[in-house]
């Protein structure tokens, strides 16, 4: 990166630093690089080298059948694979256009929320911790733990987990299950609370957060943010309402928006999400049909000719597929990932400029990205 | 010469020792608090609960690989955990740890030496301490560092105005230096300053949470933002020397603001005739007890809050305390000539 000479008149006139920012540091969240430009600790630019993590699974994915795909999907956000694994059985249903049971719909429903609420205690744990409160992060982590046993008892797996298949899902939910589901709802309630009284009215907490990385509702829609970053700016725009998928449309729930589109904003959305998924995980367990787990099926999954786009509400943003079939193999024809963490990364630049070192760390937990979906 | 030197020699000794127990201990101490707060159990391998847990730190921190990098400047890369750590020891000559008592027939003061600049000599000697952190960082040769020991010098310069400028009001109230005479003179005034001057006590505590780089005020450290900051590329037993000196230095402010604002070694409300069996408890175990509770409420504060940003950190400096720090002095001299 080319360094400039910073004029504060002729005779002091300085150099600007150049830092490097990770791979390997504690504040990126995985292997994210940033390369700052400094005029003392002010942020002059900043340049965002990605890539360590990836892994190829675009193009992987074009030499697995449909089924082993998947398993790939766990592996782009890895803190919310069930999410990616609805966005991509779904977009599959709707290429080969399936119908999907109730009683599947309404699971998946459960499972994403729950997601949700396990990657938002990561990011509040992290983005805490990057602002140097460390406590919240074992609280929050001690929550996710919960979930993780949820989905352990559902799928076997703890993190990557493989959990749905084209047309449905790969196993009842276990007996008793959907009531330990309400019980957790139950505990996450008074958690929430934990954190927002150790956060949301502390004042070095509102110093550190208020006014950084100020973004206007057009200027994010411009940069493609997407998800709590973009409604944080008060733009209410959510999958989950707009394009329902899943059972969202016979669910009641709120899209909380903020007003001034800083870190604080963002904070405050993702805090009310962890609420408002409560309530959807409420209505959804309460109301779960009986019925069958996975449709009308065919054995061999090979979607005539054709291309589609879906997307789904992860808990970064829009998380979508584009998929295109041949109609002659049993593997796609191309395969393609919006994912919302490297849309919501291209905005970083823009919110860093003008602020201080410790700012970059609060903003990149702010926009919360997970660098193997970045990557991928 | 047994009153002449060896019994000051002896005392150096178990203060030394004692100091470097405590400093040990004091990193379990804050771990184990930092994980009871945030429900986990801390240390709990090495010993019964732990508590062995200093020792098999020390043997790792020895045997460990002394790195130096190839561009560091050798002699201030090596000099700097010294200097760092050496102002912290010598601070506890004059730290009242009790009265003077009659030990095996001999008169034997609990403290090392008073000097009539007592308070003087802690605040000059504390901030030599600075330039070790100021040595390191420049001396790695490496941006993180560097960037550290400047966010360090900035902040221990204007705090040590403000903490030096709230120390005065009290030397007006016990109208000494000595360290020995400011306790007399809350025996004698039956009040001990922390009634008498709230605001000192906690402009000194915050101003002695920032020199001493403890949360919310660790920037030269903040291990999220600059990876550690000023000891980023030390490693070993010189690591564990600034480690140490931080430790050293939480319990010298502690000590200090237990003995200003505190009583020292006195008791709880020392005048009070109905109180009197509390003299029962040694006045060194007086004054252990308050000291450690001010060790807990560091590593409590820790625990519970955010870090500040470094521009939020000057402007809480010099926008905040030392216009107060001010204040409270000008308001302490007049109410002081008026009552005389």
């Amino acid at each position: 990166m080319e360094t400039q000479t910073v004029h504060h008149g002729a005779m002091f006139d300085t150099d600007e630093l150049v830092l490097n920012m990770g791979p390997q540091h504690p504040s990126t969240h995985g292997v994210l690089r940033v390369v700052l430009r400094l005029d003392g600790e002010k942020v002059v630019d900043c340049d965002v080298v990605i890539g360590y993590l990836h892994r190829g699974i675009e193009k992987l994915s074009e030499n697995r059948n449909w089924t082993q795909i998947v398993l790939l999907t766990d592996r782009m956000d890895y803190v919310a694979a069930a999410t990616s694994n609805v966005g991509y059985c779904e977009t599959v249903e709707k290429l080969m256009q399936l119908e999907v049971p109730r009683r599947a719909r309404y699971v998946r429903t459960i499972l994403c929320e729950l997601q949700r609420i396990a990657s938002h205690c990561l990011w509040v744990g992290t983005h805490a911790m990057d602002i140097g409160a460390m406590t919240v992060f074992l609280y929050a982590f001690r929550e996710r733990e919960l979930i993780l046993d949820l989905f352990e008892e559902f799928c076997g797996a703890r993190l990557t987990y493989n959990s749905m298949r084209i047309g449905g899902l790969p196993l009842d939910i276990p007996p008793g299950w959907a009531k330990k589901v309400l019980e957790f709802c139950t505990i996450m309630e008074g958690k929430i609370g934990e954190y927002e009284e150790l956060l949301t009215h502390n004042r070095i907490w509102l110093e550190r957060t208020k006014g950084i990385g100020v973004i206007s509702g057009p200027e994010a829609t411009g940069l493609g943010l997407c998800g709590p970053a973009l409604r944080g700016s008060g733009v209410a725009r959510d999958v989950r309402k707009d394009e329902p998928y899943a059972a969202y449309e016979e669910m009641q729930f709120d899209v909380p928006i903020g007003t001034n589109g800083d870190t604080y904003d963002r904070y405050l959305v993702r805090m009310e999400e962890f609420r408002q998924s409560l309530r959807i995980i409420r209505q959804a367990t309460e109301g779960i049909p009986e019925g069958p787990i996975v449709g009308k099926v065919p054995r061999l999954i090979k979607p005539a000719a054709g291309e589609t786009y879906h997307a789904i509400e992860s808990p970064k943003g829009e998380l979508g597929y584009f998929i295109v079939s041949d109609g002659k193999s049993t593997n796609p024809y191309r395969f393609r990932v919006r994912p919302p963490s490297f849309c919501n990364l291209q905005g970083l630049r823009r919110l860093v400029r003008g602020h201080l070192v410790a700012d970059v760390v609060a903003l990149i937990g702010s926009i919360d990205i997970v660098l193997g979906e970045v990557d991928r | 010469m047994i009153d002449q030197v060896l019994i000051p020699l002896l005392k150096i000794v178990i203060v030394l020792n004692a100091t470097l127990v405590a400093v040990t201990y004091m990193v379990l101490l804050e771990r184990k608090v930092i994980a009871w707060a945030q429900s986990r159990l801390g240390p709990m391998r090495v010993g019964p609960y732990g508590v062995l847990q200093p020792i098999a730190d020390a043997i790792k921190l020895m045997i460990k690989e002394d790195i130096t990098p190839v561009r560091a400047d050798k002699w201030v890369f090596t000099a700097a955990p010294i200097i760092s750590m050496v102002p912290a020891l010598i601070v506890y000559a004059v730290i009242p740890f009790g009265p003077t008592i009659n030990l095996f027939g001999r008169r034997v003061s609990l403290y090392i030496t008073d000097i009539n600049v007592g308070l003087l000599y802690i605040v000059s000697v504390a901030s030599v301490g600075v330039y070790g952190i100021i040595l390191a960082g420049y001396s790695s040769n490496s941006k993180y560092p560097l960037l550290a020991s400047l966010r360090a010098s900035a902040q221990l310069i204007s705090y040590e105005v403000a903490v030096t400028l709230t120390l005065v009001s009290v030397i007006l109230m016990a109208g000494s230096l000595s360290m020995v005479e400011i306790v007399n003179a809350q025996y004698n005034q039956h009040v001990w300053f922390v009634f008498a001057q709230p605001f000192a006590f906690a402009m000194v505590l915050i101003g002695g949470l920032a020199e001493t780089n403890r949360a919310p005020f660790d920037l030269p450290e903040a291990e999220q933002e600059l990876t550690g900051g000023f000891h980023t590329e030390y490693s070993g037993m010189r690591f564990a020397l600034f480690f140490l000196a931080e430790y050293a230095n939480m319990i010298v402010v502690s000590s200090v603001v237990t003995t200003l604002f505190l009583g020292g070694w006195l008791p709880p409300f020392p005048n009070v005739g109905a109180l009197h069996f509390l003299y029962y408890v040694p006045s060194w175990a007086w004054f252990l007890i308050k000291s450690f509770l001010f060790l807990y409420l560091f590593i409590w504060i820790r625990a519970t809050l955010p870090r500040y940003r470094y521009d939020q950190l000057m402007r809480l400096g010099w926008k905040v305390l030392i216009p107060l720090a001010i204040l409270n002095l000008v308001v302490t001299g007049i109410v002081k000539v008026m009552l005389l």
